[in-house]
């Protein structure tokens, strides 16, 4: 359950902003998760829920905008939509693929006050 | 030593120590685990807003454009942030500091079982006196797997996670400070048995290296892809088992190289020996590696110098 540290990470980047901009509450969060990445989305939602309680960013929503994985064949050069790490290329076949998108993890935005 | 001590994790111990203690903490608000899981999905808020993924998204919907200007506080801040940025901080320092003492950290990963401990005791046994080795020892509860360690004479150093499924930089750097192994030293991790949560977690180790059992299954790489992509180098141990084995090797490598196209692999047995010098070749190469390296920005920070001393 990695989410519950994940959690605590943005409740930490809320905490840092809160100080270098100046804003005491948070009312809505938007983070940006790849769908390869790290996270599984609903146990963020459950996990950022219970981490918020008693922080400047209690009973804040939470709006999880997902970004598609993109892949980069090596062999053949094309990029495609990447479902999963273990994805061939379905240009070539190949398994030369580097991601180009799709393991974000960040905090994109807030609305404060 | 720790002014932006960001502990998450309240049942993490050092060595028995909570990780906490004497700390003077900035922050005043509570990260501990032991609430979280009493009030489960009653109420409506995560899941009733509407995903809509226009692109106008986050500037046109909610609170903040439901609001005119002037009658409310609330703004927009934009953040633009790694989630992990905190932890990468962390493992950035871990880093440096490692580089400093011309550590080769390596963060072994796997499931539980896998023979993680029974490796690193016959690497210590076997090249202990070549390199001076050390480990930090992750485990949820018990030194168990420390005391095995110290009973090669090697310094070892166990972090206790209580709840937590894996270790994070912050606590490496904490267990990072009893450590000094000197000019040939190599750092062994052995993070919590887990093939999930720790390859999320950056500890500022040099590499990640995959331990994986012939006993488990082949398809491993497979069903847990990130761990893989994330390591540099997978070990399949208990090869001495093969014989009694369904297991395919040539598969299982087939499938990690699916996830990761540039992992490198050895087979061995901790147990009988086999195939372990290739294990100490790779640590050798990998050790001559990180002096190089060093020594190549140390070459061309004096050759810097000689030409700013030679202009003046």
């Amino acid at each position: 359950m990695h989410e519950m540290s994940l959690a605590e990470g943005v409740i930490q980047v809320l905490e840092e902003s809160a100080v270098a901009q100046g804003f005491s509450r948070v009312k809505k969060v938007w983070l940006e998760i790849g769908r390869l990445s790290h996270v599984e989305a609903e146990a963020m939602r459950f996990c950022f829920e219970a981490v918020c309680k008693g922080s400047i960013a209690q009973d804040a929503e939470l709006e999880i905008i997902e970004i598609p994985g993109t892949g980069w064949c090596h062999e053949c050069g094309k990029q495609f939509e990447y479902q999963a790490r273990y994805d061939p290329c379905p240009h070539c076949n190949g398994y030369q693929v580097q991601m180009v998108a799709g393991d974000e993890m960040r905090v994109k935005e807030l609305e404060v006050e | 030593m720790c002014t932006t001590c960001g502990c998450a994790s309240g049942n993490t111990q050092i060595e028995g120590h909570d990780l906490h203690h004497g700390h003077a903490h900035a922050h005043d608000h509570d990260h501990t685990h032991s609430h979280a899981h009493d009030h489960a999905h009653s109420h409506s808020q995560s899941h009733s807003h509407a995903p809509d993924a226009k692109g106008d998204l986050h500037y046109g919907r909610g609170a903040a454009g439901a609001h005119a200007p002037g009658l409310s506080q609330r703004r927009m801040v934009q953040i633009e942030q790694d989630i992990l940025s905190k932890n990468d901080r962390y493992a950035a320092a871990n880093r440096e500091k490692l580089a400093e003492q011309n550590l080769l950290a390596l963060n072994l990963v796997s499931s539980p079982g896998s023979g993680k401990t029974t490796l690193l005791t016959r690497t210590i046994e076997d090249i202990g006196k070549t390199f001076t080795c050390g480990v930090i020892e992750g485990d949820q509860q018990t030194a168990n797997d420390a005391d095995r360690i110290r009973a090669t004479g090697a310094k070892a150093v166990q972090i206790n996670t209580g709840k937590g499924c894996h270790l994070d930089a912050h606590m490496v750097g904490h267990a990072l400070e009893q450590f000094d192994l000197g000019e040939q030293g190599v750092l062994f991790i052995e993070n919590v048995g887990n093939l999930v949560c720790p390859a999320a977690f950056d500890l500022g180790e040099a590499h990640k290296v995959a331990i994986l059992s012939v006993t488990e299954g082949e398809d491993k790489p497979l069903k847990y892809p990130d761990m893989f992509h994330a390591a540099d180098l997978m070990i399949l141990n208990k090869v001495d088992l093969l014989p009694y084995l369904d297991f395919d090797v040539a598969q299982c490598i087939e499938y990690a190289r699916r996830v990761n196209p540039e992992i490198q692999v050895l087979q061995l047995s901790a147990r009988t020996g086999e195939g372990m010098q290739g294990w100490y070749a790779w640590i050798e190469q990998r050790q001559q590696a990180l002096l190089q390296a060093k020594l190549d920005a140390l070459e061309s920070q004096v050759a810097s110098l000689k030409r700013t001393l030679g202009k003046g």
